[in-house]
């Protein structure tokens, strides 16, 4: 990529630190603001560079106003920055919605069409600069033409983006019929001298990348994890991962049904599992509140199952499109009876596929069910990565392959799992219950076989080694940040400005919630003073969790807020600052 | 098969836990005929069942089987017998468990037809929390404390549902006839998609008067595979009719059809990779 000569940049104090760019672009219905998004991003992309794209809608179903929210970088990035650099309206439609979504600051520039009307007071007052240009009119040289590729070629010229590799995405997107419209368009835009000039260097590292979701992500977790039946209800924000495995199974051949709802879906994974078949589904909070009956019949009757929650705002049916990390306390606590199981949490979009492959094989190893507590923000953002590595899936399922006469479904084994009989085994007849049950899996309410697998449940996920999978830690120092799933992104980026600051801050992002990894989590807190649990949510779920099931080496404080913005690492750099240095208690001695 | 299994051998040694004379024994006998009818190796047959007393009825048994939970069945069964439709699934519960807590699944399974059996034990009560009023109980039984001016509501008709919801074969037979109820199922098992009988099963402790069935039931549905002549048939039926009422040509759930060639899930993902 050469730099672009026409315009040098002026020293730039910006939105973004060097070298990523935040962009927003934004339009009424059919505008075809997620398409130019979707577009710039895989150019970049093709073009060597790293970026993410989030979307927002308005209300309406269909239609309605809509924004497109890229980040764009020279070196991988994960989550979202503090202000957009660049905002771009199709029209004003109703921008005042997204105003506390498109932070805009004095340095932002925004791009509108000419045409559009007035530049709405709330764009006015953030300060921006604001420049109206032809776009609906250039694009109308071209029959049918859309302001929206117009838009697309002024972006790559201001990006300094290989024209061939725009075109490229844009044949890659379009149909035969209206490809040539399509780039008969985007020349137009590319034509056109930009209005500003924002190249980021690409990267010079090799290797297949991928733009990926984190529904699609945890999809592929899924199949790489073995798993070959899936029951679906539709729930915003994960019906798209089932869509995708519906796409993805028979190639693999795997089973999918629609079931009628979330009570038939969990219950359907279970009848699955019990044949044998590695089962999943996904869901959001009110169907995961649905399915806890049955999660603790998984645990009871110890046939494994995976159960993907991308959490949504709550409580109710809360704010379906938006993120928020508010079912923790459910999926860890929401069973009744003593039901232990197994909760994990992905750390970031690419990290989807590691986690959601990583519960399946604990499940299966375990026979317990798994809860991956994903988020919107994870499964809906597209995200350029690097080709995540592959990792072989063990079968894992411990099976009993000749059962006798004297076979015992739930024996005291040292580790816990008894070895299971799957239908069609020859001597290995038993009737899984969830009634208490003896050995032989027979009901029995005797104190003793209560005890007996109460213990065996509990101690076949407590003894487990878990690895160095449990979670990620990384710098050191007496001040350490406790984190989890999504926020994690927004966490890191902000330590990271704080060590360039010069503070020594650790960051504990924690991947295993439940069993939670108790002397893991000691361990990486050594030679802490203080520490402070960061998530996105009103009360601070995961702090609470810490607190409630053990004595750790220093004390530890809460930052949480709820949805629907997404944490940013600016406020947390404010926030963990304080925490971090001015903590009330800090003299106290660590027990 | 080198030796001939008997319905002894699909017992198990599981004392029941039912109240002697429960119609549920009956049920219990015909299956195990059933299963001795096609000699099926007990290792490829699973009993699914949900929550009440007609749900214990696996653990009576030798196959393998699953007790689930209150209501779920059908979709516990649905899973399996999708997951592995070379296993023989047969699915029973409490008419509490099947047309009240479970009442919607049982449309949706009738729907699917996915390949399995499905009995309902029905004694028009709650058998296990000890004798509320049921969906098929009438409307004036008072013998509830919980409803003790009686149920205000028409009873349910789950023949009618069936048919209204695609079921394509549905009976109603009764405990007290175990020889029938057996030669019911064998048809049920060798039919390919979803079948359902209703069994009329006396619940001895709650509603005592069911001991008078024997004497009213009488067996008269002429099977049709006309679904508007079996509705027909319904509308002044008295409930105690048996036999086969509907079977409709055999057009099982055949799920996706698997693509021609297996491909690698991740090639849409890959930057530059098209597709
Ligand atoms: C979720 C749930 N709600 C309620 C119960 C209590 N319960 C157990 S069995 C039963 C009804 C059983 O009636 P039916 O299905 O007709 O079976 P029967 O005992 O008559 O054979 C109820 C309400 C339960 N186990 N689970
Ligand atoms: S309570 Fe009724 S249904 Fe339950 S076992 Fe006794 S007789 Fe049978
Ligand atoms: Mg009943």
């Amino acid at each position: 990529m050469t730099t672009h000569a026409a315009a040098q940049p002026p020293p730039h104090s910006g939105c973004s630190p060097a070298g990523t760019l935040s962009i927003a672009i934004s339009g009424s219905g059919g505008a075809g603001v997620m398409t130019v998004g979707e577009l710039l991003l895989d150019a970049a992309a093709r073009a060597g560079l790293y970026g993410r794209m989030g979307r927002t809608f308005g209300p309406q179903i269909r239609g309605g106003e809509a924004a497109a929210l890229l980040r764009l970088s020279s070196t991988p990035i994960e989550g979202v920055g503090d202000a957009y650099d660049l905002l771009v309206a199709l029209d004003w439609g109703n921008i005042d919605r997204f105003a506390d979504e498109i932070p805009l600051s004095p340095d932002s520039q925004v791009l509108f069409d000419d045409k559009a009307g007035e530049v709405p007071p709330v764009v006015v007052a953030s300060g921006a600069n604001c420049r109206g240009l032809p776009l609906s009119e250039t694009a109308r040289a071209v029959r049918g033409g859309r302001p929206n590729l117009v838009v697309l070629g002024l972006l790559a010229g201001a990006l300094d983006l290989p024209a061939a590799l725009v075109r490229e995405a844009v044949r890659a997107r379009f149909g035969e019929r209206s490809v040539e419209t399509a780039l008969a368009v985007l020349e137009l835009g590319l034509a056109t001298e930009p209005p500003l000039s924002r190249p980021l260097s690409p990267s010079r590292a090799a290797g297949v990348r991928w733009n990926v979701s984190g529904n699609q992500a945890a999809g592929l977790g899924a199949l790489r994890g073995g798993i070959r039946f899936v029951a679906a209800y539709p729930i915003t924000p994960a019906t798209d991962l089932l869509e995708w495995l519906a796409e993805e199974l028979p190639a693999a051949d795997g089973d999918l049904v629609q079931a009628e709802d979330e009570l038939a879906a969990v219950n359907m994974c279970i009848g699955a599992s019990f044949g044998g078949v590695p089962s999943l589904t996904a869901t959001s909070g009110p169907g995961l509140a649905l399915m806890l009956e049955a999660i603790g019949l998984s645990v009871a009757s110890e046939t494994p199952i995976v159960v993907v929650d991308v959490m949504r705002g709550g409580p109710s049916t809360g704010i379906p499109t938006k993120s928020e990390q508010t079912d923790l306390d459910i999926a860890v606590n929401g069973l009744h009876g003593e039901a232990p199981h197994l909760v994990l949490a992905p750390l970031g979009v690419a990290d989807c596929l590691f986690t959601t492959q990583w519960s399946v094989e604990l499940a299966e190893a375990l026979q317990a069910p798994a809860i991956v507590l994903s988020d919107q923000s994870l499964a809906q953002s597209r995200l350029i990565v690097d080709e995540p590595p592959t990792r072989s899936s063990p079968a894992t399922r411990r099976c009993a392959e000749s059962p006798g006469a004297d076979y015992r479904r739930y024996a005291i084994t040292d580790d816990g799992v008894s070895p299971m009989a799957i239908p069609g085994t020859p001597g290995g007849m038993y009737v899984a219950d969830g009634l208490t049950h003896d050995v032989r899996g027979r009901p029995s309410s005797r104190s003793a076989d209560h005890r007996a697998q109460l213990d065996k449940r509990r101690d076949k996920l407590t003894g487990f080694d878990f690895g160095a999978a449990w979670g990620e830690v990384d710098g050191d120092g007496a001040a350490a940040v406790i984190t989890w799933g999504s926020s994690t992104a927004a966490v890191r980026e902000a330590v990271d400005r704080l060590r360039a600051a010069g503070c020594a801050v650790r960051c504990i992002a924690l991947r295993l919630i439940s069993p939670l990894p108790i002397d893991a989590l000691r361990g990486a807190l050594a030679g802490v003073e203080r520490a402070v649990v960061v998530e996105h949510n009103h009360s601070g779920q995961l702090h609470r969790l810490l607190r409630a099931n053990a004595d750790w080496p220093c004390p530890l404080t809460a930052w949480h807020r709820p949805g629907p913005l997404p944490l940013r690492p600016g406020e947390l750099v404010a926030a963990l600052s304080e925490a971090l240095d001015a903590r009330p208690n800090r003299e106290e001695t660590p027990a | 098969m080198s030796e001939t299994l008997t319905a002894r051998d699909y017992k198990s040694d599981v004392h029941p836990v039912w109240c002697p004379g429960c119609g549920d024994f009956g049920i219990l006998n015909a299956l195990t005929k059933a299963l001795a009818a096609r000699q099926q190796p007990p290792e490829r047959v699973a009993l699914i069942s949900g929550i009440g007393c007609s749900s214990r009825l696996p653990a009576y048994m030798t196959p393998y089987g699953f007790h689930g939970v209150h209501g779920r069945v059908l979709p516990m069964a649905t899973g399996l017998a999708v997951a592995r439709p070379d296993l023989t699934v047969i699915a029973m519960g409490g008419d509490g468990d099947g047309f009240s807590i479970g009442g919607n699944h049982f449309m949706h399974a009738c729907r699917r037809n996915v390949n399995m059996v499905y009995l309902v034990m029905d004694n028009a009560v709650y058998g296990m929390t000890k004798g509320q009023a049921s969906p098929t109980t009438q409307t004036d039984w008072t013998g509830s404390k919980l409803t003790p001016t009686g149920t205000h509501m028409p009873a349910f008709r789950p023949l009618e549902i069936a048919l209204a919801s695609g079921c394509a074969f549905v009976a109603r037979e009764f405990s007290g006839n175990p020889n029938g109820l057996a030669q019911r199922i064998v048809e049920a098992l060798d039919y390919p998609g979803f079948t359902f009988i209703q069994v009329l099963s006396p619940c001895i402790t709650y509603r005592p008067e069911q001991m008078g069935y024997k004497k009213i039931v009488h067996e008269d549905f002429e099977p049709t595979s006309i679904r508007t002549e079996a509705m027909a048939r319904l509308l002044d039926d008295d409930g105690m009719t048996t036999g086969l009422l509907f079977r409709a040509p055999p057009a099982p759930w055949q799920g996706d059809p698997a693509p021609e060639a297996h491909r690698a899930p991740e090639r849409a993902l890959v930057v530059g990779g098209g597709a």
